[in-house]
């Protein structure tokens, strides 16, 4: 059967409008259910860095709110390392910073936030500083966390996200065999200096000797770059405060 | 508008059972003689890539047969309303609408399946399969009908899904839904034994290898020849 063109045209309007009004209305709903379900993913992995995975599993979504409220302090600096508590007049919370957005951003208007793991309800007795990183891997943005004991040079453990990396190859970054690989690396080399840690290329070796070095992961040389980029980059951009809190400590044992 | 003129012509029959002879074929015919991945060879792509672990692909199945039992619902519904010209769209809106509405579910209530779903879940729009029984069945037959086939063949998805996921978490992890199988077994047989797990198995060569042995099986059992 053939239709006008009026029908036609009315119809496709008529189902426009339906099934956008459902799409919104569902969207609306379901809204401050998936905010608080992307805040607790968050929260699951800045935890990831320091606990490990399967703990985290096993903890139910209440359980995993409470342990961050009681484990977890923030601060937010800048590029050189001083708090920001507000920007135009809104108070800054390390939550609240998008990582991704302040990516694009020039470096020195960046906000970096900063986790701080202590011990249940003693903001004092601080057990490793979390830091996010954010870079590019092949596909598209990667983004992880990584937390550095209180010497400030080694690393207790790292999560990683990706948005788009290929399932199998890039997308190991998030398997915590690849992440246990960087656990008791250090950052900064003999003479002081940020060196960070970089995965090798290829896989297979062993860098135990090697505190800057980490087996890479075959086939997915352009993310394991990425990584490295991202790291080397967030932790130089973390320097300042990185340094504050290291030669705070120093003095404190020289005390 | 002349838009009112097919159904009328059946007269007053007695009713047909609701689980009739051709009803029960609409739903059993999908699942072996005429499945859609194994005989019609359609969605392979979800069927390789989500199948690694029993759990999204329990998800994914779920959500495929909600979204075909619905959208044949839909479409059979509004069969003598959609204009002829337009109907591939309009199948397309009400489906995307569909997958639409399961991802957001996902993402509220089941976030971790989210992350790990999302971009399969939102290729359900371009399913073969869900596209092919709208414009093959729904577009031509009565809503109960529509959805016993979409509900069939959306079966016939699921359970190759399935059994593939299983070997390949089974062979590629060594467990079944996150239990750990191969540690069980192992240690009947002493600390120093360790069943070997195949990494092929993870990747999605190993989808291949498993659903051509199912094919072949299959077709082994059915005497099915492609012409």
């Amino acid at each position: 059967m053939q239709q006008s063109n009026a029908y036609i045209i009315t119809f496709s309007v008529i189902l426009t409008v339906v099934l956008g009004l459902l799409l919104s209305g569902t969207s609306q709903v379901l809204g401050p259910l998936q905010k608080e379900a992307e805040a607790l993913d968050k929260k699951k992995q800045i935890l990831g860095a320091v606990i490990s995975a399967e703990e985290i599993g096993s903890m139910k979504a209440e359980e995993i709110n409470a342990f961050y409220n009681s484990h977890i302090a923030t601060v937010v600096v800048d590029i050189e390392g001083n708090e920001v508590t507000e920007q135009g007049g809104t108070p800054v919370t390390a939550e609240s910073v998008d990582i991704g957005k302040n990516y694009k951003k020039p470096v020195e208007e960046r906000l970096f936030p900063v986790f701080i793991f202590h011990e249940e309800g003693n903001a004092e007795a601080v057990q490793s500083y979390i830091f996010p990183v954010y870079g590019a891997g092949l596909w598209d943005a990667i983004w992880g966390f990584v937390a550095l004991d209180t010497d400030m040079n080694t690393i207790g453990g790292v999560t990683f996200a990706h948005a788009g990396e290929t399932p199998g190859l890039g997308a190991r970054i998030t398997e915590s065999g690849v992440q246990q690989r960087f656990v008791g690396k250090e950052i900064f080399n003999e003479q002081g200096e940020l060196v960070a840690v970089s995965m090798q290329k290829g896989e297979g070796k062993d860098y135990t000797g090697e505190p800057h070095k980490v087996d890479g992961m075959s086939g997915a040389t352009i993310t394991a770059n990425g990584v490295n980029d991202m790291l080397s980059n967030y932790l130089g951009h973390y320097k300042a405060f990185i340094d504050s809190k290291k030669s705070s400590t120093t003095l404190a044992v020289v005390n | 508008m002349s838009t009112e003129t097919v159904e009328k012509a059946i007269e007053k029959k007695p009713a047909e059972a609701l689980l009739s002879k051709r009803r029960k074929r609409l739903i059993s015919d999908p699942l072996v003689d005429d499945n859609p991945i194994t005989i019609q060879v359609l969605g392979i792509c979800s069927a390789l890539a989500v199948t690694t672990q029993m759990k999204p692909t329990l998800v994914m199945a779920i959500s495929v047969i909600f979204v075909m039992v619905m959208s044949n619902l839909v479409i059979s519904l509004m069969r003598n309303t959609i204009p002829s010209r337009v109907r591939i769209i309009v199948q397309l809106a009400v489906v995307a609408s569909l997958v639409t509405l399961v991802n957001e579910v996902l993402k509220a209530f089941a976030f971790d399946m989210y992350k790990e779903l999302s971009v399969f879940v939102g290729l359900i729009i371009t399913n073969c399969i869900v596209m092919g029984r709208l414009e093959a069945f729904a577009l031509g037959n009565k809503p109960y009908d529509s959805v016993l086939d979409g509900f069939g063949s959306a079966l016939g998805y699921s359970w190759i899904i399935l059994t593939v996921a299983f070997f390949r978490e089974l062979w590629g992890s060594g467990s079944v839904f996150g239990l750990p199988i191969f540690d069980y077994v192992s240690s009947i047989f002493g600390p120093d034994f360790k069943l070997a797990t195949n990494g092929l198995m993870v990747s999605p060569v190993g989808a291949f290898v498993i659903l051509g042995l199912i094919i072949w099986v299959q077709r082994t059992k059915t005497g099915y020849v492609e012409h």
